[in-house]
This record gives C-alpha cells, structure tokens and sequence, in this order.
C-alpha cells in the first residue's frame, strides 16, 4: 500500500536532484576539458633553466612552468647533463606553475669533479651537491599576448643550500647557502619570431653557489645580467643564444657563461635541448665548454 | 497522503494540443537567411576598416604568401572548420551564424594582409563580447590557425607575422580568466 507512493517521492526526488544537478552543470561549470588539453602554444613554459627555473638553460626567464594557462596547476620537470673537458654537471628538479602566475620550483645539482678532485686533494670523482628552491611570480604582461612592446614581467627568489660547507669553505667562500633574487622580462616578438629576455640577477653565489657564497675577503651581493635572443624556426623549433654574467667574488677567475641551444618540442608535453655551453674558467681549470643535454616533460 | 493524491493529477495532466504555434503564442520572431548571402539580419552597426583591430600590413608581399584573397579564403574557412569540431573550443561557436563568421573573418584576415578587402564586420570588443573567451580558448583558436596556414605552405615567419597583428587583440577577445 505505501509502496506506490515511496517510489513515486523517489522517482520525483532524484529527478529534482538531476534536473538541479543539470542546471548546476550549466551555470558553473564548461564540460570538463579532453584530456589532451594544454593550454599553452607550444615551447612557451620555457625550457628549465640549471637553477631549476622555467627559462632557458643558464638564464632564468619570465616565464612560467608547466602547460597550464591561469586556471591550472602545470608541471614540469628536467634533467640537464653537461659535460665539460674537467667537469660532469648534472642536475634534476621539479616546477609547478599555479594560474600561469607563480611558480616554485627545486633543483638538485650535482657537479662531478673527475680527475680534478684528485689533484686538488678532495678525492676523485668528488661530487659538489647543492639544493635550489625557487619562487617566481609574474608581476604582469603576456608573454605572447597584449600589446607589442610590454613582455612579460617578473621577480624570482632562489634559495640555494650547498651540502658541501667543508670545500665552499675552504675555497674562501662566506657562506654555504645563499639567497638569489631575480628581475625578468621576457617577449615573443612575434613580428620578427624573436624570444628575447633580459634578467637582472642580485647574487654572492660562486660558480652559481656550486663554490658558496660570497668571500671571507669580503665579496656581498651584486647585480648580474643575464639574457637570451633566440630565433623561431617553426612551432617545435627554437634556436637561441644566451649569456650569462657572474661575479668573481673568489678572485679564482670565474667567467660569464654563454651558450647556443636548439630546443626542439617532441610533443606537447616533451622537450629536448641540445646546447653548446661555454662556462668558461671554473675553480682554475679554464676554458670548460662542453655538450648540454636537457630532456624536460610538462603538464 | 498529499503524494497519493498528486499521481492521478500527473496521470490527468494532458499534453498541450499539437495545433499551438508556440512561437506566436511567445512572441518569437524566426530569423530569415538572406536569400542572397544566406546570412542571419543581425542589428545595424557603422561599418569602418578601423573595426578590424589593427592596420593592415604594408607591401604586397604577405598577400603573397597567403596565397592572394583565394588563399586566405582556404585558410579561413579551414580554420573554421577545425574550430567547430575543436572540443575545446566548438562550444564558442554554437549558435552563430557560420556563414556570416566565414564572410568576416575572410574580409578581417583579407584586409589586414592587404589582399584588397574592406572590413565590414563589428569590432572586436561588440563581436567577442559575452562570448566568455579565456586565453587557452585563443591558443586553441591559433594553434588551429596555425595548422590552416602550416597545410597552404605559408612560410612560418610570414605566420608569426600575421600572428603578430592579431596577438595584441587578445585585449578585447580574451574577458574572462
């Protein structure tokens, strides 16, 4: 007797609920996008930079990680080898860009002294270790987007933590952490299909904090430039050069780095960097270019 | 008991007469196509060159590239048809006239490549607004742009050329984050 009316207020009550379910569907939210969805146009989370950071391979820019645009969070992570006449460099880290806005990010750099490490008594194959962690915020502007002559703006921090205080000390470095900060603009100048990017960089890092910070003979903070002018040969395609200025806080000779890279977008979410890197004279042992790789993947 | 006694209402209920014209009875007015451009009316607006958002390329030479008014007309119309069965952006275009965005674009696209076009469409604030368009809705919109130039041969400087005229319009066609 009372199961004709039951199934009726039920019938009618998950009605409602779809109807209104429905309804909600409508109002707030679009149909969830494919999964095959990147926001960004190709190449335009930048590569990852040796500190961690979306930009290109020695130079920080004002971009943002990951393939989200200002509603997502995107991710992106590298490895970078480089391999020099005296030296092996590698690093790994992560990114997460949130909203196409801020960015944070960690690198693990590992620099392999070889035979170096033997004739400077440390051991060989000794391996300097450094932790980075990066924080980035686009203050404003549009990388691709928005009027011509305004890129796209914005300030990073880099905490960088050295593990290996006995050798940083030992070559007269102050400090084994230090703290980076960053000033980019960067623009797609789509008219010329030109990448260009100017970073002003305040740092007491030593070979990038690879040595320390700063000198017990007193060398602080300075102001470093570095930037990229790069060329786009198709979507997938960008070549480039980029230069990057250090302080010689250690009196060791420390140079500025410059290198050429091709970028190459596998897929959306796969690209891979070849470049000639030219770091110059490091810890006495001159003239380090060698062969930098970079594979990165990005959501 | 008040549940009991609304299922024989249900069941009383009766469909409305089939006879009804029930764009009448509300007030609808049916959209005739123009016979001749097979275009939707739309409300009247003053027309001007200026409403195509920026000013055309100098020199013959991207004309060129595009493949003259022929050419672009293609790509157009590629572009288009890429965009309405895009899943990420096919929801935009839903319910617009098609054959007058055709016809617009073509003279946008015609006009600022100096191919010989006026631009008689609206502006881009009028014809994009309420459209609720976000950035990743404009890259969609260019990759498939891309693709379109990419399949006529358009050389790729000559693409980010033209991309370059429209990139600075995201201004008034993106409006919501």
């Amino acid at each position: 007797m009372k199961a004709p009316p039951l199934t009726a207020l039920l019938a009618s009550l998950t009605a409602i609920a779809s109807s209104q379910a429905a309804a909600q569907g409508d109002e707030t939210a679009a149909p969830p996008p494919p999964a095959e969805y990147n926001a960004k146009l190709l190449l335009t989370n930048g590569i990852s930079a040796v500190d961690g950071a979306s930009g290109g391979g020695i130079a920080n820019w004002a971009t943002i990680a990951g393939r989200q645009s200002d509603r997502g969070f995107g991710l992106q992570a590298h490895a970078t080898f480089i391999a020099l006449p005296d030296f092996a460099y590698q690093s790994q880290g992560v990114a997460i860009g949130i909203a196409d806005r801020m960015e944070l990010s960690y690198a693990r750099q590992n620099f392999d002294t070889l035979d170096v490490g033997a004739a400077l008594g440390i051991g060989q194959g000794y391996t300097l270790n450094q932790d980075v962690y990066g924080a980035k915020l686009r203050l404003a502007g549009d990388l691709v987007y928005g009027a011509p002559h305004m890129p796209q703006i914005a300030v990073g921090v880099q905490h960088k933590r050295n593990l290996d205080g006995a050798i940083t000390a030992a070559v007269g470095a102050a400090h084994d952490t230090g703290t980076d900060f960053t000033f980019s603009a960067t623009k797609l100048v789509l008219s010329r299909s030109l990448l260009l990017d100017a970073t002003m960089r305040l740092t007491k890092a030593n070979q990038n904090g690879l040595l320390g910070f700063g000198s017990v003979a007193g060398g602080g903070y300075s102001l470093q430039f570095e930037g990229a002018a790069a060329y786009q040969f198709s979507r997938r395609l960008v070549t480039g050069v980029e230069f990057r200025s250090k302080p010689d806080n250690l009196g060791l000779g420390e140079d500025d780095w410059f290198d050429l890279f091709a970028a190459y977008a596998v897929t959306r979410n796969l690209t891979l960097t070849a470049a000639y890197a030219d770091l110059g004279s490091i810890a006495t042992f001159e003239d380090q270019r060698g062969a930098f790789l970079q594979a990165q993947v990005a959501f | 008991m008040s549940l009991t006694a609304l299922i024989p209402l249900l069941l009383v209920q009766q469909a409305p007469a089939k006879t009804v014209d029930w764009d009448a009875e509300f007030g609808v007015e049916e959209e005739v196509r123009d016979p001749v451009t097979g275009e939707l009316p739309v409300d009247p607006y003053d027309q001007s060159n200026t409403n195509a958002g920026a000013e055309p390329i100098s020199g013959d030479r991207m004309a060129e590239q595009f493949g003259g008014q022929e050419g672009i007309r293609i790509i157009v119309n590629r572009m288009v048809d890429l965009s309405i069965e895009d899943p990420r952006i096919a929801a935009i275009f839903e319910g617009h006239d098609h054959v007058r965005l055709r016809r617009t674009l073509f003279e946008q696209f015609c006009y600022l490549l100096a191919a010989g076009c006026d631009y008689t469409g609206r502006d881009m604030e009028s014809s994009h607004a309420g459209l609720g368009i976000r950035k990743p809705d404009m890259n969609a919109l260019v990759e498939n742009l891309q693709r379109a130039m990419r399949e006529r041969g358009v050389p790729f400087g000559a693409q980010n050329r033209f991309l370059a005229k429209l990139a600075p319009m995201s201004r008034s066609v993106v409006t919501r984050k």
